[in-house]
């Protein structure tokens, strides 16, 4: 499947990812103010300044300025303020634990998602199904992704939808995103996780709702079953895994993932 | 006996074995050179026990340059396999083997080039620049330096028994515990940075005190030089930050071989701790390499400029106010780990502040050559490449400390692009220009200026191939570390593969340029000690400095003290005869450092016996010093 775009972080087809694209155009053009100045400024000094121009005037001495000085305090001052308040604001709406609001009213799309040695776990803990290496999403619903690891550190990214967040054993991160439009996007994990992390991929499809319905419904017809035992086989490191479909999962799957690993008394979650 | 130690860790695949027979018969090599030629004893005298600090600046510079083939020969290994694998036809590298050469490039360019090569820009040139004989503490420099080297030697010890970490340049838990790195690959990281970080810490000091007490007569603090100024907020930052690489390598260490659980999976560890620790260091350890080469450009804009160094005072404040931030932003490296908007928002806006100072800087130095004459040899080059490059570098890093463009940005080639511009365009080029600017003062005689300008272009459109299609690729979403790539992205890895070998280029013209100006060194002959009609104290005494640097004290009167001295004809040449003290030679650098190599080999392979005598070894050798009462020889001259 052709992907939709080449340049996720230019082109995205997320509503987080779109803000995120104009967060950065909006903080480059801040700094232009003075970056292109600075270029502007040294090539001309260099240039009307070099030793052959015995016109330009000469100062030796000349080493300070009250004025100037505090002339160049002010501007990245300035620059630096309207930055922080852009950045206080948008670390906030753009939090990516912030539930996002849905135009039409509806709870999110829970996914839960676990990294695996060396390959991606997605389970649809409403629908009761689960996928490898493979996510499904409805367009225009916001989807909200809890993230851990049963694996090195990883990151969980589609940059396409939006930022990343990192996969952590013992640990539940929350990530919102929206898919604006439909389309095709590659994901995978951007944290080094050992010699299978570059085999960590996954692709991403956002279709309309009742197709995605359609689909969940048509897999969970599928006879595999991820129980405690299937998973325990699942989570043994492996690479170049195809994409799978579970048409029934574990209760409660996610949560013995990871607390696991929050058992302060025994050793040996078994992470082999 | 040998602990975990068995023959089959000399065995390795056919691509390991290359460098493995390099090291051992370049080590080979290089000790049958010393016999023939039967250098043992000028090897002996004039370096393996020198404490001058001018000769071990110079070690320090070859074990950068040493250490530069290795990690740049990484590099170059990444850029191929980058350049040329693809999803059903990987390149010619194991996926564990890219993991250890990924390891090992950022590890050896970060501690054992970058590191040294400041080490010595500082060695040659504080002392000098204050008006001092030697630094405070000439014996423990030796021994710092020494301790380095075993870092480095540790390191490469890994090519040949063993293996490497693969585990990136910080080693993040829980990859780099046990649990999924079994082998010997991390306790070598962790030894080689334990060894080499005590002798970073120990020339920490060492350069502190040298810059607090030796000051010249005259010379306050308001009267230093700027590159002074900038090496002591330099060493504040190391003496604060590297107790901490050194505490969490431990508490890694601890797990590793005793079985705790700082920072594993299960019993409570915590990997998120060991992430904020390391960059705690990791963040300040940015500014350690970067504000020495600020302290460069402020003593190269205003020679070339002819002129003053405009807003002497507004450089202090913002060389001081960098390094208090540099400690409260270290969040930065992580904003994706999960932190509430609050924190992230914080760290985040502490990150954009450091820009303010910064810019200051920038300002400053176009301000220096505004009305001035300027000049344009080599250094003045790098410093035009380094500030055209700076301003890119400096852009795409406050890009992404704004937290929710960060999101989109972390752990891409966006970030490998960022900071290869920073540590390249800043760090590097700062201390090409230091190099060639302080060349004629160390070997009194300067470098063939036509070769470094081929030398300058080449880094430069070397460094915009290699790196700019890195920026374009994190916009395509490409993250780090892959060793198979998205054959979408494969025409703009072979760019940067191309830029690589145009880098490869620069450097061979570097040497080049080091080899002809040797062999037409009287040609290039620096009679006079002031080459470039300098300011700062260095250009007072001869080109290349006697061991004692300055026969009389210089009094300093104002800043740019030679400058002054020059303008009112005073006399810098004693009539009378002068009795000096000069520290003995002493040979008990190397034995502590062979001692250390023997400690970090056994504890890398559990060689409890050895680690306990490497130590002990140590501690008696150091009690015998200190009984020792004859140390220094007074000359007369």
């Amino acid at each position: 499947m052709p992907l939709t775009s080449a340049f996720p972080l230019l082109q995205p087809s997320g509503t987080i990812a779109l803000a995120e694209r104009g967060l950065m155009l909006h903080a480059v053009e801040f700094m232009l103010i003075v970056a292109i100045p600075v270029y502007i400024l040294l090539f001309f000094f260099a240039w009307k300044y070099r030793a052959g121009n015995t016109k330009a005037k000469y100062m030796p001495d000349w080493e300070h300025s009250k004025m100037d000085e505090l002339v160049w305090w002010a501007i990245p001052f300035e620059i630096i303020l309207i930055l922080g308040a852009l950045t206080w604001s948008s670390t906030h709406a753009l939090a990516p634990n912030k539930p996002l609001d849905s135009a039409r009213g509806e709870p999110p799309l829970v996914v839960q998602v676990v990294a695996l040695n060396w390959k991606w776990l997605f389970i649809y803990p409403e629908e009761g199904i689960a996928t490898i290496n493979y996510l499904r999403i409805p367009v225009g619903r916001p989807v909200q992704f809890e993230v851990t690891a049963d694996a090195p550190m990883n990151s969980f990214w589609v940059p396409q939808l939006g930022g990343q967040i990192y996969a952590m054993t013992g640990m539940s991160n929350v990530l919102n995103l929206e898919a604006s439009e439909t389309g095709t996007f590659a994901g995978g994990s951007a944290n080094y996780s050992g010699a299978g992390f570059a085999g960590m991929k996954f692709v991403v499809e956002a279709v309309p709702e009742d197709e995605f319905d359609a689909w969940a419904q048509t897999t969970k017809l599928s006879a595999n079953v991820l129980s405690d035992d299937s998973y325990t086989f699942l989570a043994r490191p492996s690479t170049g895994d195809p994409v799978a479909y579970y048409g029934e999962v574990e209760d409660g799957l996610y949560t013995t993932i990871m607390e696991k690993y929050m058992d302060l008394l025994s050793p040996g979650a078994h992470h082999h | 006996m040998f602990g975990i130690l068995t023959p089959q860790a000399f065995i390795h695949g056919p691509i390991e074995t290359v460098p493995q027979l390099m090291v051992v018969f370049g080590g080979i090599a290089v000790m049958g050179l010393v016999l023939y030629y039967r250098a043992w004893g000028w090897l002996y005298r004039e370096w393996l026990t020198t404490l001058d600090h001018k000769k071990i600046g110079v070690m320090y510079l070859i074990l950068s340059v040493v250490m530069l083939f290795r990690g740049g020969a990484d590099a170059a290994m990444m850029r191929v396999q980058q350049a040329t694998s693809l999803p059903g036809s990987p390149g010619f590298l194991t996926p564990e083997h890219y993991g250890q050469i990924f390891t090992a490039h950022g590890v050896i360019m970060i501690f054992f080039v970058a590191m040294p090569f400041m080490f010595a820009l500082l060695n040659f040139i504080v002392p000098l620049q204050i008006g001092a004989r030697d630094v405070a503490y000439p014996l423990l420099n030796s021994i710092s330096f020494w301790l380095t080297v075993v870092g480095a030697m540790l390191l490469n010890a890994s090519l040949v028994i063993g293996d490497f970490a693969a585990t990136g340049w910080l080693a993040y838990p829980p990859l780099s515990e046990l649990a999924y790195s079994p082998g010997v690959g991390v306790d070598y990281y962790i030894w080689a940075l334990q060894i080499a970080g005590v002798g970073t810490l120990a020339a920490g000091i060492n350069f502190l005190v040298t810059i607090i007490k030796m000051r010249a007569p005259g010379m306050s603090l308001m009267r230093m030089p700027i590159f002074v100024w900038t090496s002591l907020g330099s060493m504040i930052l190391v003496i604060f930050a590297f107790p901490i690489l050194t505490v969490t390598l431990a508490l890694l260490a601890l797990d590793r071989t005793l079985g705790m659980h700082f920072f594993t999976t299960d019993l409570g560890g915590s990997a998120m701790m060991y992430v904020n620790l390391i960059w705690a260091w990791g963040h300040p350890e940015v500014y350690i390499l970067i504000l020495p080469a600020f302290g460069i450009f402020s003593e190269i804009v205003p020679v070339f400029s002819q002129k003053k160094l405009f807003g002497y005072t507004s450089m202090v404040v913002a060389t001081m106010s960098i390094v208090v931030l540099s400690f409260l932003v270290w969040v930065h490296h992580f904003f994706t780990m999960g932190a509430g908007a609050d924190v992230n928002a914080f760290f985040g806006i502490m990150t954009m502040v450091i820009a303010i100072p910064t810019g200051v800087k920038v300002f400053n130095w176009l301000f220096t050559m505004f009305r001035g004459r300027i000049l344009f040899p080599t250094p003045m080059l790098w410093f035009m490449g380094f500030l055209s490059t700076f301003i890119i570098g400096g852009m795409t890093g406050v890009l992404m400390s704004v937290p929710a463009a960060d999101f989109e940005l972390h752990n891409s080639l966006f970030l490998v692009a960022h900071f290869h511009n920073m540590v390249i365009g800043g760090v590097l080029f700062g201390y090409f220009a230091g190099l060639a600017y302080w060349f004629p003062k160390l070997f009194g005689f300067t470098l063939n200026e036509r070769l470094g300008r081929y030398a300058f272009w080449s880094w430069i459109t070397g460094f915009l191939l290699a790196f700019m299609p890195l920026y374009i690729l994190g916009f395509m979403g490409a993250t780090r570390r892959l060793d198979v790539v998205d054959p979408s992205w494969q025409p703009l890895f072979i760019v940067a593969a191309l830029g690589v070998c145009v880098i490869a280029l620069a450097i061979f013209f570097q040497f080049l340029q080091l080899v002809v100006s040797i062999k037409q060194r009287n040609q290039y002959r620096d009679t006079t000690g002031d080459p470039w009609n300098g300011r700062t104290l260095e250009w007072s005494t001869s080109s290349p400095p006697p061991h004692y640097n300055f026969a009389v004290i210089p009094t300093v009167t104002d800043r740019d003290a030679w400058w002054e001295i020059k303008k009112q004809n005073l006399k810098t040449i004693s009539e009378k005869k002068v009795e000096i003290e000069i520290p003995n030679n002493s040979f008990i650098g190397c034995i502590i450092a062979a001692c250390a190599f023997a400690f970090g080999f056994a504890m890398v392979w559990h060689m409890w016996w050895l680690a306990v005598l490497g130590i002990v070894a140590i501690v008696i050798v150091l009690i015998i010093r200190s009984l020792e009462e004859h140390t220094e020889h007074t000359i007369t001259i």
